[in-house]
């Protein structure tokens, strides 16, 4: 109980402070729409053939996008040396990193619940399967993003290079569960509902979330106090 | 290892090598490819070494969060180096063998995208210890990158191979078996391969202590 409300303490802490600034989340958003314009030039928005891609295009975006907001994640704290004092409060190192998870995880759905309407727009398509199921693929599929974006987050926070280094390293650790929500994703845009074969990119999606989850909770102590 | 071990290391790796190539030379030639499948024997050996290696870089990995000793560290990113160097040897000998027979350069084959995701994961190990100065804190963080990295594998692994399952299948060389003298020359030419990639990490592992000496004098020097 007391580990939860430590986990939410952190959470809405993370939250108010980007919601007062926006710095990330406005990033974010704007990168995030740049990027589906850019992607309008590389082919045909328009054509049938696109819908066959359009899950691995939205992934590409929230990727990208991701990576703004985990940047920032741990870097805010060190200032003032915020970072120093999160972690000698009694605040255990895997609730103030799964806070901080659960922090990034709603923004960066919230940029998906507005990236995914304009692509949806821009690029002439529809939800044909039901819309709470795509939710449900993308709030797993962004658990993982996040979860593994925000360990690693943590782990280049003190490097030269951070903005540099972090994309570097998540993105192939991402592969996985990137595939899954791209194939969930393109199914649930164009087809009604999810076949048995789906079904065993969802359980893969779950598993994905919790191997890494239990990972980085098990290994953060290690990397943020040594 | 001493200087003198290594050099025999080195030398045994050698002659063997040369011994296989002979025997090589002796094989029939595969009846659907030829001459070029010879190519085998040195790429199925080193991809062998290098999961060998990363696998190695799991166990020092996990030693140094344990122990706390730098020699481990130093040990994951020599084994690490190693597993990268034989795992290009790998994609490479790979691509020329794939250029011959399917007339391509490269097909995202499971194995062949899983292999590549795999050496681009340790390539950011890498990466990433260049970007870290100070050396505990340099070997904690890529620890916990070799970890994460390990875990990483099986699942590309498998992804990958349920990805390409849903779409066509590249033409590969369908599973067959292969003759036992094949499989015996697999394994011969594997030990060569074996003693050099001892004989790196040796090497490697010398010139980090040598480098933790130096960093210790230099400390010392700007304490005085």
């Amino acid at each position: 109980m007391r580990y939860a409300r430590q986990i939410l303490t952190v959470a809405f802490k993370d939250l108010r402070s980007e919601l007062r600034t926006k710095e990330a989340v406005n990033a974010s958003v704007s990168f995030s729409l740049v990027i589906l314009i850019l992607f309008s030039f590389a082919f045909d928005p328009s054509a049938e053939s696109t819908r066959e891609f359009s899950g691995g295009l939205l992934w590409i975006v929230f990727a990208f996008a991701g990576a703004l907001i985990l940047n920032r994640s741990f870097a805010r704290e060190l200032q003032n040396d915020c970072l120093d004092a999160l972690l000698a409060s009694p605040v255990p190192a895997s609730a103030l990193f799964l806070g901080k998870s659960v922090a990034n995880l709603l923004l960066l759905l919230a940029v998906e619940l507005v990236g995914l309407p304009v692509f949806l727009v821009f690029y002439n398509a529809r939800i044909v399967g039901s819309f709470w199921t795509l939710f449900g693929v993308m709030a797993l599929a962004t658990w993982g993003l996040t979860v593994v974006g925000t360990m690693f987050s943590a782990l280049t926070v003190n490097l030269r290079l951070r903005e540099l280094m972090l994309p570097m390293l998540v993105y192939p650790l991402m592969i996985p569960c990137l595939m899954a929500a791209i194939q969930l994703t393109t199914v649930l845009l164009g087809e009604p509902s999810l076949d048995a074969g789906q079904m065993v990119w969802l359980r893969f999606l779950v598993g994905f979330d919790v191997i890494f989850t239990a990972l980085a909770v098990a290994l953060v102590d290690t990397v943020l106090v040594g | 290892m001493r200087k003198p071990v290594l050099l025999v290391m080195i030398g045994v790796a050698g002659l063997l090598l040369v011994r296989n190539l002979l025997v090589m030379a002796q094989l029939p030639d595969e009846v659907m490819q030829g001459a070029i499948f010879r190519i085998i024997f040195f790429h199925v050996p080193a991809a062998w070494t290098a999961f060998l290696g990363f696998f190695a870089a799991l166990v020092a990995s996990i030693l140094y969060l344990v122990r706390g000793n730098l020699k481990f560290d130093a040990f994951a990113v020599a084994v690490t180096e190693v597993g990268l160097a034989f795992g290009a040897a790998n994609l490479i000998s790979g691509m020329i063998w794939g250029r011959e027979i399917w007339g391509i350069w490269w097909t995202w084959d499971p194995r062949l995208t899983s292999m590549l995701v795999c050496w681009l994961l340790y390539s950011g190990y890498l990466m990433l210890r260049r970007a870290v100065e100070e050396p505990t804190q340099r070997a904690r963080v890529s620890a916990v990158f070799s970890i994460f990295a390990f875990a990483d594998v099986p699942i590309v692994w498998f992804s990958i191979k349920w990805w390409r399952t849903q779409h066509p299948q590249p033409v590969v060389w369908g599973g067959g078996s292969m003759d036992p003298s094949y499989w015996n020359m697999l394994f011969l030419n594997w030990i060569p391969f074996l003693l050099l990639g001892l004989v790196f990490v040796a090497i490697r592992m010398r010139q980090e202590s040598a480098k933790r000496e130096i960093d210790a004098i230099r400390r010392m020097a700007h304490a005085i």
